[in-house]
């Protein structure tokens, strides 16, 4: 094995300039290496930034400060030895399948017949023979996803960076295509020394790779790095690779130490400023009503809770921090566990459940209230949305106050603690007749 | 917190928004009381009044300029709804309908007046009024096929889904018609008023100064403003009747079109989330003021009290008899037997009155004529392609083009008149190929339009793989930018050559003051037919444009467009 990392990242940084002036940080201090025969798991929620750095390394971007180097070069622009697999395949659906997988050796203006060797040999390794003519739109996505990893493979590149390559296939499909990438790896079969593998998928993670960086959010950095030394082929059943789940799990929702409590790290901010993220009331139920039932009666494992409920952590995570927040639920050492009024309105008829979400949204959502106080307050009960924003804007971006107002709407909405038209943008006491 | 303050309930009353709106509202009662007010003079008014070239009449030009496309507009709709309805609800009138309404969009505009403007003439004897329905129908022409196919198309492919569930609760056609095929139609029934809007402009001028044979009436308005701009050979004046156009084009797409379009985006049925919704501070302004808000409630009311008037059906939900074989004979023997019969009419009319050599000359001048209709498109296409793909990559420069290439689309072409005329007199160039620019001045922004929103919608991964394999050069315009912008070209350059056969009429036949310059085609023939009043030649003229267009549209465009949706359309 050769000494020098593939790749290295060091106090890699991204910020994008905010329309205000202001720039908003996506990536901070960012250390990675990847070395030969290994594949790095990038970890994390959706909006930490793995996805960013994939496109810094693959060179679509650049990054606002730290340093890329491929095999000891920096990194500036795409580099011939580092190929990528998307998660919506991105294949041209004008192209057959041979010239899709071509086209990186057309760019490469390799003499035909060398082309067409090389890439009927993609094709076969990657086992699409007899597809060479078909298009895109002829094949289902399993197939198409093939057809994006031939296309990256054929080019013999270092590195394969992949992004979120099966999330967009049926569990039976990403399995298959899975354990196949695997046993090829396994038996060197394929061109490539080093695999980076962005995924939200806590399995996957641990099913792949020998090493899994756990990324969090606001702004996107490396929480940990976990080391997984199970044998290949691995079993997602072997009380080994459980233990190692569930403690992800406990890593991605555990409180940081000396820090801000979880829920302020959860959602930035104090009072007024939090920033929420649209969780509709209907999830907020669904999860208590399954938590609160058997066979987990109040406190579920998320490993158990998430495969029972056929929800990634992308989906999951979300909802469980918004019934922490609102004190339904606590969140602690990769489990769930319901409070006294979470396990009440898991149990209450309607109206009942209503008037302890009101309750709870009043008490715990600061926005929520002054909302409410500002309506009691006025003679008309009503008031603009754009008020509101813009009180929002002094604590965070356009886009996050949006999002956050329309979350707490959906919410006093649900408990009829005030009406919105959003014809109008207005707030009001009143309900529409 | 607000503090008690004593005007609250002054605000309560009237918002500013209700000021606003009450300027507006008043100003276009003004518009409407002063533009009808001259339409049932008695004719001999023009000549006492004649045009004036004075700036200061522009406004009044430009109201009733307006007011006629908008009236042009409004029938235009009328009809959409009506037409285009009964042939996607008929199964037997839309196999004749659909063909007609195809025909109708390949005879060129200005043909429609020189063989109408007889007719709606003698509708109100001596009256403006006439010549005004003969304008407005002229108008109308150039807005409502378009309009019309798109309502027809979103019809057809009403969500299953959607149109079960309005069966279940057992809506009244009536009913069903407002609540779900109209909403359902909206959207891209108003992107297609927008484009027709434009499309009109081309044709006011023509439409307002009419001249067949003996028959001179020239409407006030800004077309025959810019006529007689040209007849006098005053630049001055062209450049007024611009600015009048840029200014008239501004205003209404504040105040009709972005509120409509910022409105209709409710009636999108995919609704993606993230995506911009449209802004319009004139629908903003709807929506705050309390006076418009009453209004609207009352109108919504109307609307929903004709649901219950129109009687619904109460028979069961019995699958409907299937359609009797001998009534669909009938139907399409009474068609071809009409078809049979006007073709009859019109070859005999024409048989009787041409020689064959005239006809085969008329052939050759169509030749001609496509053949530069060919040429443009390629040459715009080479120039458009790659600036449209260009600036469809960069959000930023789509938001400053877009608006521009409208506005050029609306450019009559008689404005660039005396330029062409001047260069070609002066430089003693051949007006068979110098004039022809003037064909594609319009519709090559078609192409543009197209190209830029078909480059704006390759998906950015599709982008990244481009960059990660390192695809560059000629590779990646031959591979990734070109096949990715097809369809959208395709549909760009079928709607510049439909144009293009029509702005012929105009193009091939340039007049700056008393010179006149003339390019052989069949456009210039049927120009010159029009202006000496020989109604057979008229005929001739057009029924062979027309033929060529739909032949051309049946053998090569639309093929080429089945071709490029399969094989190229991104989904």
């Amino acid at each position: 094995m050769n000494d020098s990392p593939l790749l290295q990242c060091n106090d890699v940084r991204k910020s994008f300039p905010k329309p205000d002036g202001a720039e908003l940080l996506v990536l901070e201090g960012m250390n990675l290496e990847l070395r030969e025969g290994q594949i790095v798991g990038l970890l994390g929620r959706s909006g930490s930034g793995k996805s960013t750095l994939l496109r810094l390394i693959a060179g679509l971007s650049e990054p606002t400060a730290g340093r890329l180097r491929y095999m000891g070069q920096p990194i500036s622009g795409p580099a011939p030895g580092i190929a990528m697999v998307f998660q919506s395949f991105a294949l041209f659906p004008w192209l057959t399948v041979f010239e899709n997988v071509a086209l990186g050796l057309e760019a490469q203006r390799m003499p035909r017949a060398d082309i067409r060797k090389r890439s009927l040999a993609a094709i076969d390794l990657i086992g699409l023979d007899g597809f060479e003519s078909a298009y895109p739109r002829e094949l289902s996505g399993g197939m198409r996803q093939r057809v994006g990893f031939a296309r990256a493979l054929v080019v013999h590149p270092n590195i394969l960076l992949m992004d979120e390559p099966f999330s967009a296939l049926d569990v039976l499909t990403a399995e298959t295509l899975r354990t196949d990438f695997l046993d090829l790896w396994a038996e060197g079969r394929m061109p490539i020394k080093g695999v980076i593998l962005v995924t939200h998928n806590i399995e996957e993670a641990v099913l792949m790779c020998d090493r899994i960086l756990v990324f969090g959010s606001n702004p996107g950095r490396i929480l940990s790095e976990i080391k997984v030394s199970l044998p290949q082929p691995r079993n997602r059943l072997d009380p080994s690779f459980r233990e190692l789940v569930e403690r992800i799990y406990v890593e991605m929702t555990a409180r940081p130490l000396g820090g801000p409590s979880a829920r302020q790290e959860r959602f930035p901010g104090l009072g007024i400023g939090s920033v929420y993220p649209r969780v509709s009331s209907n999830l907020l139920a669904g999860l208590m009503e399954a938590v609160a039932a058997a066979p987990f009666n109040g406190k579920a494992d998320l490993p158990e809770i998430a495969s029972d409920l056929q929800m990634e952590i992308d989906e999951l995570f979300p909802v469980a921090e918004t019934l922490q927040m609102l004190r339904f639920a606590e969140l602690e050492g990769g489990d769930l566990k319901l409070t006294e009024d979470g396990l009440a309105f898991a149990h209450a008829e309607v109206d009942e459940r209503k008037r302890i979400f009101t309750r709870h949204l009043l008490n715990y959502v600061p926005l929520a209230a002054h909302i409410r106080r500002v309506l009691d307050e006025r003679a008309s009960h009503s008031a603009r949305k754009s008020r509101f924003i813009d009180e929002l804007e002094d604590f965070m971006n356009e886009e996050a106050a949006d999002q956050t107002l329309r979350a707490v709407v959906s919410w006093g909405r649900y408990a009829e603690a005030f009406a919105y038209d959003d014809e109008n943008a207005m707030f009001s006491l009143e309900n529409p007749t | 917190m607000d503090r008690f303050a004593p005007y609250v309930f002054l605000r309560d009353l009237a918002s500013r928004w209700d000021v606003l709106a009450f300027i507006v509202v008043i100003g276009l009662i003004a518009f409407l009381g002063e533009t009808s007010r001259g339409l049932f003079a008695p004719l001999s008014q023009l000549e006492i009044t004649p045009l004036s070239l004075d700036p200061r009449h522009l406004p009044e030009y430009a109201a009733r300029t307006t007011f006629r496309m908008l009236a042009g507009l409004a029938l235009s709709l009328v009809f959409t709804l009506t037409y285009a309805t009964w042939a996607a609800k008929s199964e037997r009138a839309g196999k004749l309908l659909v063909p007609i309404l195809d025909i109708l969009q390949s005879v060129p505009i200005l043909g429609f007046i020189s063989i109408t403007v007889v007719f709606f003439m003698s509708l109100a004897p001596g009256r403006v009024l006439g010549a005004e329905f003969a304008s407005i129908f002229a108008i109308f022409t150039s807005q409502a096929w378009n309009m019309a196919f798109s309502f027809y198309q979103s019809l057809r492919t009403i969500p299953v889904e959607l149109s079960e569930a309005s069966e279940s609760f057992r809506l009244s056609p009536w009913m069903r018609f407002w609540q779900l095929e109209v909403p359902f139609g909206l959207p891209a029934l108003i992107w297609n008023m927008m484009m027709s809007m434009s499309g009109g402009w081309f044709f006011v001028v023509a439409s307002e100064s009419i001249s067949v044979g003996h028959t001179t009436v020239a409407l006030p308005g800004v077309g025959s403003y810019i006529a007689l701009a040209i007849q006098q050979k005053n630049l001055v004046a062209i450049g007024w009747a611009i600015a009048t156009m840029l200014i008239v084009i501004l205003l209404y797409d504040q105040l009709l079109f972005r509120p409509l379009v910022a409105w209709v985006d409710r009636f999108r049925v995919e609704q993606e989330p993230g995506v911009r919704v449209p802004d319009s501070w004139a629908l903003t302004m709807m929506r705050r003021s309390r006076l418009i808000q009453g209004a609207s409630v009352a109108f919504h009311a109307a609307v929903l009290w004709t649901s219950r008037v129109v009687k619904r059906t109460d028979e069961p939900l019995a699958a409907p008899p299937p359609p009797k074989r001998s009534l669909d004979l009938l139907w399409v023997s009474l068609a071809v037997a009409a078809v049979v019969l006007g073709l009859w009419h019109i070859v005999w009319v024409l048989i009787k009155n041409t020689p064959p050599r005239e006809a085969l000359e008329v052939c050759g001048l169509a030749m001609l004529t496509m053949l530069r209709v060919f040429i443009l498109i390629a040459l715009a296409s080479l120039v458009w392609v790659p600036i449209g793909v260009w600036v469809g990559m960069r959000p930023r420069a789509a938001q400053i083009v877009q608006p521009i290439a409208q506005f050029m689309a609306a450019f009559p072409a008689n404005l660039l008149f005396p330029i062409a005329v001047y260069g070609i007199v002066a430089w003693k160039l051949k007006p068979d190929i110098f004039l022809s620019p003037l064909m594609i001045l319009g519709t090559q922004w078609y192409i543009l339009f197209n190209v830029i929103a078909g480059a704006s919608a390759i998906p950015a991964e599709m982008r990244y793989v481009a960059a990660n394999f390192r695809v560059t050069g000629w590779l990646w315009w031959r591979k990734v930018a070109l096949p990715a912008v097809l369809p959208f070209y395709v549909t760009g350059a079928i709607t510049a050559s439909g144009g293009s056969w029509n702005a012929a009429i105009v193009a091939e036949l340039a007049t700056w003051g008393n010179t006149q310059v003339e390019a052989r085609g069949l456009g210039s023939y049927i120009a010159e037919a029009t202006s000496a009043g020989d109604f057979h030649r008229i005929v001739l003229g057009i029924g062979t444009m027309s033929l060529f267009v739909v032949v051309i549209n049946r053998l090569f465009w639309r093929p080429l467009y089945y071709y490029a949706e399969r094989k190229y359309r991104l989904t």
